[in-house]
């Protein structure tokens, strides 16, 4: 019996703007994969689904997705996303970037969201460098790595993503990489469920820029060097998963919360200040 | 041997990243000596009756370019939009 | 439609115009004010945080402006009437986001409490000088609509039409407020609720699969659809088409950015509002703005306590510019005193309206104070000569 069978990807995608812009052996691409897997999985209720993306090739996803997409302003992802949550409380709103546009110039509000716990999913896709722009270092390129602005080495200390995003107050922190797809996946079929700030770091390829320059070979050699260098140690303490420009990567699912959410905190706070005279609006209605 | 799965290419997306051909995990594909119309080289199932039909290649494709489907009675696996 | 009664404060008040903004938005049916502290404006969203829960709505503060100034768009995506509250320091960390509300057709309002300048400035004190910024200070073509209020009344009542307008035309709506309008205490009546017009979102009913975010009709307005209904659209601050998709090619961003304009212009004398008096046998015109033409109005009276024919014109509407009434006006006049708080901004927009036809003469005040009457005539009268 023939089938007719469909990529279970593409009734998430708009398929009319398919072929994507991505680069061969670009990982973002794979983490959408996960993602629209995750959504089946979790069985989340698609409609009530808002997707929010910054500038840059992680960006690219909210115009990818078959879903309300918000392609918004470089690093201001998170409190667009907050605005969209606040006004309408039913949302399930993600927020799928990449690691310059979140920790960079998005930087504060990636922390305060974190501290006030809003309700957001955050996919963090960290190539380490500011792709789309040409490849310049970021936060979290690691030390020593050849960048279009740090052509002789970077000497910053990166970003240990996962431990600033739990420092701040994150409910859910994990880190994968783009070879970890079925984990990646199970993540983020987590985070639909877990109400808070949740945030999964993807490590990701980026073979035109950030490989190229550091000759570490293309989209497949990535790959290789992820499963190669990668451990998994779940619940490993974030200050201990740094890393290095070749050196071990911890992934896993580092921390796992309950902290009540904004709504929750913000409801009762007004509930004990005002009793009756409270009127909680779950949709800020337009009139 | 029935193949418990079935591999279905888009070869015309396809970038030769070479994601599925490594991590099959029982090397169903190899990259083939033809050319899509940008001029990569698509995969191709060389032992197709290894396919099990897990989807880890459709996982990790980046192109949306294939993806794997268990074969049997439920052989028409369309995901419906639920929205 | 009417405004909903559970926002309308309705009675008479004795308030500044700060409050009265604020009064005003909930009169508008805004459920939804990100802000950031900043004098004079911050009594603004203090008032709305302590009004919002009683009422049924939700103010935060956020972080900083860059993030008040799009956490209102997003809460507008969401389906609320939302605004924001600044002043020049706050203004100028906004603009990115003012042009993306106007690329992506947010309606929306930002109020800015303007105070001296540039830099830090004088926080406590009054100036005028944001009102090129407001038109001008994003990036790229895009036009915006912006009015001035001159009374804590006016803020009340001006802030709905700007909650009205930015449903209307789906631009971000400037308030422009200055300290001594935001801060002065008059007599504020906010009348029942079923007296207050209010323009409702301008909401699609296409269904699923006709909606496209941008298509838009011979108003050149598109409707809009809200996240978590099922359209399923996209928005970008790319250039985009129709359907909402980036599409970044030339004939694409001519048609999008001249219909962002158009949309505007096309209807600016049906936008404009302004106040005017004894412009018909005028010789001197007196046009000006905000607080200035409260001060400007003693000068007029002791200009023509003097005999001289002096006429005023007050601006309401700054944004977009007035020039269809300059432009007949400024033959028939032998001059056009511009008074402002700034060392002259708007009174550009008049030379370059009056197009030569008569003399124009700016009043300039460097902010921090308002004008003594006595400037001003001095100007009118040498004008009259």
């Amino acid at each position: 019996m023939s089938a007719t069978a469909t990529n279970p990807v593409e009734p998430f995608l708009r398929m009319d703007r398919i072929p994507h812009i991505w680069c061969p052996g670009c990982g973002i691409g794979t983490t959408v994969n996960c993602f629209t897997r995750a959504l089946m999985d979790s069985k989340v209720d698609l409609k009530s689904l808002a997707l929010v993306s910054g500038i840059g090739c992680t960006g690219r996803v909210a115009g990818y997705v078959k879903l309300d997409s918000f392609h918004t302003t470089h690093g201001r992802a998170i409190p667009f996303a907050t605005g969209l949550k606040l006004a309408n409380p039913n949302l399930n709103v993600i927020v799928y970037s990449g690691d310059g546009d979140l920790s960079a110039i998005g930087g504060n509000h990636l922390i305060h969201a974190a501290r006030r716990n809003i309700d957001l999913k955050v996919i963090c896709v960290n190539n380490l460098t500011y792709a789309m722009t040409g490849g310049q270092s970021a936060p979290t390129t690691p030390e020593h790595a050849i960048t279009a602005t740090s052509p002789y080495g970077a000497f910053e200390p990166s970003f240990n993503l996962p431990h600033l995003v739990e420092a701040a107050g994150a409910v859910y922190v994990a880190r994968w990489t783009t070879f970890h797809v079925r984990q990646l996946a199970r993540s983020m079929a987590e985070i639909f469920k877990k109400k808070g700030f949740c945030f999964i770091e993807v490590l990701s390829p980026c073979p035109t820029l950030y490989q190229r320059r550091n000759k570490m070979g293309d989209g497949l050699d990535t790959m290789k060097f992820y499963k190669e260098k990668s451990k998994v140690k779940n619940g490993a303490p974030t200050s201990e998963v740094g890393l290095t420009i070749n050196g071990e990567i911890i992934v896993g699912k580092f921390v796992e919360r309950d902290r009540p959410d904004y709504g929750s905190l913000m409801k009762a706070q007004f509930v004990e200040a005002l009793g009756d005279r409270y009127v909680d609006c779950t949709e800020t209605i337009c009139s | 041997m029935v193949a418990k799965g079935t591999v279905k290419i888009v070869d015309e997306r396809c970038k030769s990243c070479g994601f599925c051909v490594e991590f099959c995990p029982t090397k169903v594909l190899a990259l083939s000596s033809a050319f899509n119309a940008k001029g990569y080289h698509p995969p191709y199932a060389v032992a197709p009756e290894k396919c099990s039909g897990c989807d880890l290649c459709g996982m990790y494709c980046p192109d949306f370019a294939i993806f794997g489907y268990k074969n049997g009675p439920a052989a028409t696996q369309e995901v419906g939009d639920e929205g | 439609m009417k405004a909903d009664p559970r926002g309308v404060l309705t009675g008479v008040h004795f308030i500044d115009g700060d409050q009265a903004c604020c009064e005003g938005a909930l009169a508008a049916g805004a459920r939804f004010a990100s802000g950031y502290p900043i004098t004079p404006s911050t009594e603004v969203v203090e008032r709305f945080a302590s009004r919002v829960p009683t009422v049924g709505g939700t103010f935060i503060q956020m972080e900083d402006e860059l993030a008040a100034s799009i956490t209102l768009q997003g809460a507008v995506w969401g389906g609320a009437k939302a605004f924001t509250v600044t002043s020049g320091p706050g203004f100028s960390l906004m603009m990115e986001h003012i042009g993306y509300a106007a690329m992506t057709e947010t309606p929306c309002v930002f109020v800015d409490v303007q105070r001296g300048g540039p830099s830090t400035g004088l926080p406590t004190l009054p100036a005028q000088a944001d009102m090129m910024q407001a038109r001008w200070g994003s990036h790229g073509d895009y036009e915006i609509i912006a009015l001035c209020p001159n009374s804590p009344q006016e803020c009340f009542d001006l802030t709905i039409r700007a909650f009205n307008l930015a449903e209307e035309f789906r631009v971000p709506v400037m308030f422009m407020m200055d300290e001594v309008v935001g801060h002065m205490t008059e007599k504020v009546v906010i009348p029942p609720a079923d007296e207050i017009e209010i323009v409702p979102r301008r909401h699609t009913h296409k269904s699923v699969e006709e909606y496209l975010p941008y298509e838009t009709g011979g108003d050149l307005v598109p409707e809009i659809a809200h996240a978590g209904e099922g359209y399923k659209f996209h928005i970008t601050g790319l250039t985009h088409d129709e359907h909402g998709y980036p599409n970044m090619i030339p004939p694409i961003q001519d048609k999008l950015v001249r219909r962002l304009q158009n949309k505007v212009r096309e209807a600016a004398e049906r936008i404009t509002l302004y106040e005017a008096e004894g412009l018909e046998d005028a010789d001197v015109v007196v046009i000006s703005y905000g607080i200035t033409s409260r001060v400007a109005q003693r000068a007029i009276e002791l200009a023509r306590g003097q005999s001289l024919q002096v006429g005023k014109l007050r601006l309401i509407t700054a944004w977009p510019f007035p020039e269809h009434i300059i432009r007949e006006l400024a033959p028939r006049v032998k001059a056009m005193v511009v008074p402002e708080l700034n060392l002259g901004q708007m009174v550009r927009e008049v030379e370059r309206s009056a197009g030569g036809d008569c003399q124009v003469l700016a009043v300039p005040h460097a902010g921090g104070s308002v004008h003594h009457p006595e400037d001003i005539l001095k100007v009118i009268v040498e004008a009259s000569r």
